[in-house]
């Protein structure tokens, strides 16, 4: 075959810049519009190794952000995800989005269950983790993180995303775990705030 | 433990790689919007690689679409007031190809400028007829088509006599995590653009330029509606022209 030929026709392609992010703004709630009813619940309540992971989404000096936006996306508990890219299959039937107004408090929760670990194409695994996108008046583009759990530490331990970050700053990827399931507070700016990444 | 939860060792993951695309989008602290000072990330963003959490993404299907979510001007027992408009266009990714049946979600102000939202202290009058929320999917070719009514400016307080351009809200989802977008569409030619930090907090004017409409005459629905043409472009998958070549091998 000739490469050369075949190379200068996808050349011609046009290959569009991206359109930018803009803020969501301060009303993005309004009747109809991005939360949905059935948003936080990723699972019916009694289901079979169903979570809470709950949190509040805080600003520079820890005053709750009220008007936020939380999404998370993650693997079933098989590590498995319902999607056409996922070279592995789409063996699952676990949503996997789930979508959360912040709270008065900038408070935040999802039913959910805890992803198992993850191969990469390196050969090497990423413990159990849920991303987060994060998005409010005041973020002139969604924020992402990852949410780790406290219950993995050999997991944990040879993550590759959590060995790259700053250890100091570590444990602001690590829920902390409460009686019916896990806590993860997001902090904007400030001291302690959270480990952002950029995708 | 399932061993296909991790794959058998000789299958070796390939997994797609979309585009870094930042030149693309707004410092997160932009000094001049105020909400930012306390709100944005300080810290430098850490490099998250693109494995299997990243090139997957929700796949949200018809069933998040209701019979009138497509069409704002309807969704009422009477029609709201302020000009109609169809919005309409395509979403595609940065190597030129449509996302088909992607969830498009938008959101605006009435054509007074005032927002149904209960945080919205703007005094002009709500519309009993107009919510101002949409939704719908891309057909296979990406295309996605809006009927509503042209929403108004508003003022905003962030500085003296702040005044938004009038905008719509969208939040596009694409096919992957890496792709998720949220915009505000413009329209042509707003004497409010040279005072908005938002929309200038983009500060490329070519890609400030990718976030306005253009009036689309054939789209217009004669005696109805007048009609603008918005594309939205999300990361695509930095294609190298060898690999397009295979896709057209099968």
């Amino acid at each position: 075959m000739d490469h050369s030929n075949r190379r200068s026709e996808a050349a011609s392609v046009v290959h569009p810049a991206t359109t930018p992010s803009q803020t969501v703004g301060p009303f993005f709630a309004l009747p109809g519009a991005l939360p949905w009813p059935d948003g936080p619940e990723l699972l019916p309540a009694g289901s079979p190794g169903a979570t809470l992971l709950r949190g509040r989404l805080l600003d520079g000096i820890g005053d709750p952000v009220p008007d936020g936006l939380i999404e998370i996306w993650q693997a079933d508990e098989r590590g498995r995800f319902a999607h056409p890219d996922d070279p592995r299959g789409t063996s699952t039937d676990f949503p996997g989005f789930g979508r959360c107004a912040t709270g008065p408090d900038g408070e935040f929760w999802f039913r959910t269950v805890k992803p198992a670990s993850l191969p990469t194409p390196d050969g090497s695994e990423e413990a159990p983790h849920v991303n987060v996108t994060v998005l409010a008046r005041g973020l002139l583009a969604r924020v992402v993180t990852r949410i780790y759990f406290p219950d993995e530490p050999t997991a944990n331990a040879a993550d590759p995303v959590l060995s790259a970050v700053d250890p100091a700053r570590r444990d602001t990827l690590v829920a902390t775990a409460e009686a019916d399931g896990y806590r993860f507070d997001i902090r904007l700016q400030g001291d302690d705030e959270t480990i952002f990444f950029a995708v | 433990m399932p061993t296909d939860s991790i794959g058998k060792p000789a299958d070796r993951l390939i997994l797609p790689e979309y585009e870094r695309d930042d030149a693309s989008h707004p410092a997160l602290d932009t000094e001049e919007y105020h909400s930012t000072s306390l709100r944005s990330p300080r810290r430098p963003l850490q490099l998250l690689p693109q494995n299997l959490t990243e090139i997957t993404g929700p796949v949200l299907g018809h069933e998040r679409v209701g019979d009138t979510d497509h069409d704002l001007t309807v969704q009422h027992a009477g029609e709201p007031l302020g000009e109609r408009i169809v919005v309409s266009g395509q979403v595609l990714d940065s190597d030129g190809k449509p996302v088909p049946h992607t969830l498009v979600e938008v959101w605006q102000a009435n054509a007074a400028g005032r927002y149904r939202h209960a945080g919205d202290r703007h005094p002009a009058p709500l519309d009993p007829n107009f919510s101002g929320a949409g939704r719908c999917m891309t057909d296979e070719n990406g295309h996605y088509r809006f009927m509503t009514i042209k929403p108004g400016a508003y003022p905003w307080r962030n500085h003296d006599n702040a005044w938004r351009p009038a905008h719509i809200h969208f939040s596009l989802f694409g096919r992957a995590f890496t792709q998720r977008l949220i915009t505000q569409m413009y329209f042509p030619g707003d004497p409010l653009f040279y005072q908005d930090p938002i929309f200038q907090s983009v500060r490329d004017p070519k890609a400030r330029e990718r976030m306005i409409c253009e009036f689309d005459l054939d789209s217009t629905i004669p005696e109805w509606a007048l009609s603008y043409h918005f594309d939205i472009v999300l990361r695509g998958r930095h294609a190298t022209p060898f690999e397009e070549d295979e896709d057209d091998e099968d």
